[in-house]
C-alpha cells in the first residue's frame, strides 16, 4: 500500500542503520528541511494515502453499523478491531511500526479468507451443520409451528386485503365483516379499524396503511406466507392465513412448544422431545424437521468411517484418489521427461518449434480442455469413437473403469507440457563438465545417465513433483469437468461415481446431493488436508535426503 | 534458457553427430511428431468445430469439413449466453485477483525481506505452514462465511463477483510471499541503503526502486494468480449463483452441461475466444513463465 510518514524524514531501511540513527520519523524539523529536496512525491503519497484511508474508514464504519443492524456481532466486533489497528498503523509515526504498513493489506486477507475459513472448517466439522439444521432453536420452534398447522374446525372463509404498515412496511391484514373493516397484524388480532373506507365489499382504504394491490402482494410471496393474524384474543380461534392475498382461513397450530417439559407436543399428545441430537425426537425415533445446529463431537468423522452411512464409499474413493494422484505424477512426468531428454538435443533441427507446439496445452485454459474433451470421449457422437475408431461404440466415460482411464489420458494432456518445461530446465542446469570427467573415467551413457543426470534431475525436480501430487489430489477441475464424477454408483445414496475423487465427493455432499450436510462435509475436508499434509512431510524428507547425498 | 552452452561442448557434440549421431536423429523427429499431434489435437478439433456449420457435437466431427462465422455470430446475438459478460467478469476478476495479489504479496515479501521486526521468523514459518491448507479444501467454511457477509456488505457477499476477488486475494499471500521473498532478498541492500542517505523514505525507495528491479517475479505472479483466478471453477461455481455474475469457467460449463452436444459449435467458439487472452497473454510473457517455472528447479 501506498504509504509515507508525515514528515519526509529519512528512514533507514537497513538494520545495521537502524541503531545508529536515533531519529523518528516526525520529529526533528531541522534535520529534515535540506532533505525534502530529494523526496519528491512526497506530497501525492500523502494525499493518495489519506484519500485510502478515507475510502477504508467509510467503508469500515457503514460495515460496523449495518453489522449492528443485522446482529452480526462477530463481524462487527471483527471490523471495529481492524478499524482501529488500520488507523493506528498508517497514522502513528515512528519507525516500529513500518513492517506493518506492508502487511497489513494482505494480513486482513489472509486471516479471513485463509486462516478464518480453515478454522471454521474445524469448527464445522462438529456440529450438524446443514439441510435441517441450519438456524438456531428459536427458528425451529417458530417454523415448526408454522409449517404444522390445521383448519379452525367450521371456521369461515375471510375474504381479505393486505396492508402495508405507514410505519415500517409490515403486512397486515384487513376484512370486512357485516359492513365494518377489522384489521389485524402479526402481533394485533382482528379489530374495528377507525378511519376505513371500503366499496362493492372490498377494503379500499385504512388509514395507517397502505393498501396493496395484486401485483405488490405477488411481490413478496415469503412475507406473506409467514403472515399469521390472530382471529380473536382467545389462541383457540386460530390465526388467518392467507395464499393467495385474496382470501384467508383460520388455522390453529396442531404442534406446540412446551416451555417446561422442553418439547414439542402435537395435538394427539405425542411429545417431541429434545435429546441433544438437534432435532425433536418421538418415542419412537422419529425427527422433526428443520432441526437445528447442535454441536456432535465426533459423529461426523464417525459417519466416514461407518460403513453403514459414506464409509463404502470414503474407502474405495480415497484409493481411488490415491492412485488418481500417483499414477498423474508418474505418467506426466515420464512423458516430459522422456521428452525433453529427446529435445535437449542441441543440434535437433526445428526443437523450438516442437518446444513451442509442446507448450500449447499448458497455455490453453484447463477448464476449457477438460471440457473439449467431454466431448471429444462422449460414446456416441464423439470425435474419438466416431472418426478415430469409424464408429466404434467404446464406453469412454460411461464404463467405471474405462471413465478413470479416460480422466487419467487426459489429465496426461493436461499435465505433460508442465513436466517437459521443468525437466528440460532441470537437464539443461547440469554443468556438462560432469559428463565430460564422467566420461574421461570411463562411464557409458546409461551410467552417466543413472548416476549425474537422474540424481541432479531428482533434486531438482523433486519438490516440484510433490506440490504436483498435492495439487492433483485435489484436482476438482479434471474430475468434475470431464466426467463430474460418474459413471455414478446407483448403490450408494450419496450420488458417489466412479472417477469421484475426495475433493469432488466433498462437494457434492455439501452442495450437489440430496442434501447439504455441511458438517460432514468440512469433516471430510479435514481429514484430506491430514492426508496431503502427511504425504507431503513424508515425501519432503526423502528429498532432503536426496539432496544430502550430492 | 537455450544460450546457455560453451563453445567446446558443441565442437564435441557435432564430432558425435558425425558418428551416430546423423543415423538416429530420424526418430527423434518421428516421437516428436507424434507427441505435437497428441499435443495439438484437441484444440484443433476445437478450432474446427467452432467453424463447422452443423453446430451439433456429432456433426462437428469432420474436421474443417464447412468454414463459417456462424457459431461465433450466435455467440454474440444470443440473448441467453450472455457470453460477453462472462468473458468481462473473467478479465475484471482475474485482472483484480493478479493486481491485487502481486501488490499484497510484494509489500509482504519487502517488509520480510528489508525489516528486521519482532514475529519475523514465526511470520514466514506461519506462512509456510499456512502455504499448505489448499484454500480450495474450505470451499464449505468459504461458502458459509460470504453467506454471513452477505447480511452486512450484500456487495461482498455471496453471489457476488467482489465477493469472489476477495476470496482469491485471501490466498494471495500464502501462495506467493515465498516466491518473492526469495527474489527479493538478490537485491543488494547497498541499493536502499545508499538511497536512504540520499533521503528517499521507505515508501520511496519501495514503489520506485525495488519493484522496478523485481520486474521478472512481479510478472510471475501476476501472471500466475491471473491464470488461476481464469481458470477456477469450483470456488467460482459455490460463489456466484446469477447468470449474469458468472465467469467463463462457470457459464460455458453451465452452458455446455444443459444440452450437451447440441450447440457444441457455439461453445467451441466461446472456448476458442476464452483461450485467447491466456495463450496471450502465455506468447508474449513466455521467457518470464519459462523462468518462473523452472527458476525453483534451476537453483536446486
Amino acid at each position: 500500500m501506498a504509504s509515507t510518514t508525515r514528515s519526509s524524514a529519512p528512514e533507514p531501511a537497513g538494520n545495521s542503520a537502524e541503531t545508529t540513527l536515533p531519529w523518528g520519523a516526525g520529529d526533528s524539523a531541522p534535520a529534515t528541511e535540506p532533505k525534502r529536496a530529494h523526496s519528491r512525491g512526497f506530497g501525492v503519497g500523502f494525499v493518495v494515502k489519506l484519500i485510502l484511508m478515507a475510502l477504508i474508514n467509510a467503508f469500515g464504519i457503514y460495515g460496523i453499523v449495518a453489522a449492528f443492524g443485522v446482529g452480526s456481532w462477530a463481524i462487527a466486533v471483527f471490523l471495529i478491531l481492524a478499524l482501529i489497528a488500520a488507523n493506528l498503523i498508517y497514522f502513528l509515526p515512528g519507525r516500529r511500526i513500518l513492517p506493518a504498513k506492508y502487511l497489513f493489506p494482505g494480513l486482513i486477507f489472509l486471516l479471513v479468507f485463509q486462516v478464518f475459513v480453515i478454522l471454521y472448517t474445524g469448527y464445522t466439522a462438529f456440529t450438524n451443520y446443514g439441510d435441517g439444521h441450519n438456524g438456531t432453536k428459536e427458528d425451529a420452534i417458530a417454523q415448526l409451528e408454522q409449517t404444522y398447522e390445521q383448519r379452525v374446525e367450521g371456521s369461515p372463509q375471510y375474504p381479505v386485503t393486505v396492508l402495508s404498515s405507514d410505519d415500517d412496511g409490515a403486512l397486515a391484514l384487513a376484512t370486512l365483516q357485516d359492513g365494518q373493516v377489522l384489521v389485524g397484524s402479526q402481533d394485533t388480532a382482528l379489530a374495528p379499524a377507525a378511519n376505513a373506507e371500503s366499496s362493492d365489499g372490498s377494503v379500499t382504504a385504512v388509514d395507517g396503511y397502505e393498501v396493496l394491490d395484486y401485483a405488490e402482494t405477488v411481490n413478496s410471496p415469503e412475507q406473506l406466507a409467514e403472515l399469521r393474524v390472530p382471529v380473536s384474543d382467545d389462541p383457540a380461534d386460530g390465526a388467518l392465513r392467507t395464499a393467495d392475498g385474496s382470501t384467508a382461513f383460520a388455522y390453529t397450530p396442531t404442534l406446540t412448544y412446551d416451555d417446561g417439559q422442553d418439547a414439542m407436543v402435537d395435538a394427539d399428545g405425542t411429545v417431541w422431545a429434545d435429546q441433544g441430537t438437534g432435532a425433536f425426537v418421538s418415542p419412537d425415533g422419529e425427527e422433526l424437521r428443520p432441526g437445528w445446529q447442535v454441536f456432535v463431537g465426533f459423529d461426523n468423522f464417525a459417519a466416514v468411517f461407518d460403513p453403514e452411512v459414506i464409509g463404502g464409499p470414503f474407502l474405495s474413493v480415497t484409493l481411488w484418489t490415491f492412485a488418481f494422484a500417483l499414477i498423474s505424477v508418474a505418467s506426466t512426468f515420464l512423458l516430459g521427461l522422456l521428452l525433453a531428454i529427446l529435445l535437449n538435443d542441441k543440434n535437433l533441427k526445428g526443437r523450438n518449434i516442437y518446444r513451442a507446439i509442446i507448450f500449447m496445452p499448458y497455455a490453453f485454459p484447463m477448464f476449457l480442455s477438460a471440457l473439449i474433451w467431454a466431448g471429444l470421449l462422449n460414446t456416441d457422437y464423439g470425435w474419438v469413437n466416431q472418426v478415430l475408431l469409424s464408429g466404434a461404440g467404446v464406453p469412454w466415460l460411461e464404463d467405471p473403469w474405462m471413465a478413470r482411464l479416460s480422466v487419467l489420458l487426459v489429465n496426461l494432456w493436461l499435465g505433460f507440457p508442465y513436466m517437459f518445461l521443468i525437466s528440460t530446465g532441470a537437464l539443461q542446469s547440469i554443468p556438462e563438465e560432469l559428463y565430460e570427467s564422467a566420461a574421461m573415467d570411463g562411464a557409458g551413457p546409461v551410467r552417466r545417465f543413472r548416476s549425474i543426470t537422474l540424481p541432479m534431475l531428482m533434486v531438482a525436480v523433486g519438490p516440484l513433483l510433490i506440490a504436483s501430487f498435492a495439487m492433483n489430489f485435489n484436482n476438482f477441475n479434471v474430475i468434475y469437468l470431464v466426467t463430474q464424477g460418474g459413471p455414478q454408483d446407483l448403490d450408494s445414496t450419496t450420488g458417489v461415481g466412479a472417477t469421484d475423487i475426495l475433493i469432488s465427493f466433498v462437494y457434492k455432499i455439501a452442495f450437489s446431493g440430496g442434501t447439504n450436510d455441511y458438517g460432514l462435509a468440512a469433516a471430510l475436508s479435514i481429514l484430506i488436508f491430514v492426508m496431503v499434509a502427511v504425504v507431503s512431510l513424508l515425501t519432503f524428507r526423502r528429498s532432503k535426503a536426496l539432496e544430502e547425498i550430492n | 534458457m537455450s544460450s546457455a552452452t560453451t563453445q567446446p561442448q558443441t565442437q564435441r557434440g557435432r564430432k558425435r553427430r558425425t558418428k551416430a549421431g546423423r543415423s538416429n536423429a530420424w526418430w527423434r523427429h518421428v516421437v516428436a511428431l507424434i507427441m505435437c499431434v497428441f499435443a495439438l489435437f484437441p484444440l484443433v478439433y476445437a478450432l474446427s468445430s467452432s467453424l463447422s456449420e452443423a453446430g451439433s457435437l456429432m456433426g462437428s466431427n469432420q474436421l474443417f469439413a464447412t468454414v463459417t462465422g456462424a457459431n461465433y455470430q450466435q455467440l454474440f446475438s444470443d440473448p441467453q449466453t450472455p457470453f460477453m459478460r462472462w468473458f468481462v467478469n473473467s478479465l475484471v476478476i482475474a485482472g483484480a485477483t493478479a493486481l491485487g495479489t502481486t501488490l499484497m504479496g510484494a509489500a509482504a515479501a519487502y517488509a520480510f525481506s528489508r525489516f528486521r521486526f519482532n514475529g519475523r521468523r514465526k511470520g514466514l514459518m506461519s506462512l509456510l505452514v499456512i502455504q499448505m491448507f489448499p484454500q480450495l479444501l474450505a470451499f464449505v467454511a468459504i461458502f458459509l462465511l460470504l453467506f454471513a457477509i452477505s447480511g452486512v456488505y450484500p456487495f461482498l457477499g455471496l453471489n457476488s463477483r467482489m465477493g469472489l476477488i476477495a476470496v482469491y486475494l485471501g490466498g494471495a499471500l500464502g501462495a506467493n510471499t515465498f516466491l518473492m521473498y526469495g527474489f527479493f532478498n538478490t537485491i543488494p541492500r547497498d541499493i536502499d541503503e545508499a538511497a536512504t542517505i540520499d533521503g528517499a523514505s521507505h515508501a520511496q525507495i519501495y514503489w520506485t526502486m525495488i519493484l522496478p528491479l523485481v520486474r521478472p517475479i512481479l510478472v510471475v505472479v501476476a501472471m500466475l494468480s491471473f491464470i488461476m483466478a481464469f481458470s477456477d471453477f469450483l470456488l467460482a461455481q459455490i460463489v456466484l449463483q446469477d447468470p449474469s455474475q458468472y465467469t467463463l469457467a462457470v457459464g460455458l460449463y453451465e452452458f455446455v452441461s444443459v444440452q450437451f452436444g447440441e450447440d457444441w459449435g457455439v461453445f467451441s467458439a466461446g472456448a476458442i475466444i476464452a483461450a485467447l487472452p491466456v495463450m496471450l497473454l502465455f506468447l508474449f510473457l513466455q521467457r518470464y513463465i519459462v523462468a518462473g517455472l523452472t527458476g525453483g528447479a534451476v537453483k536446486g
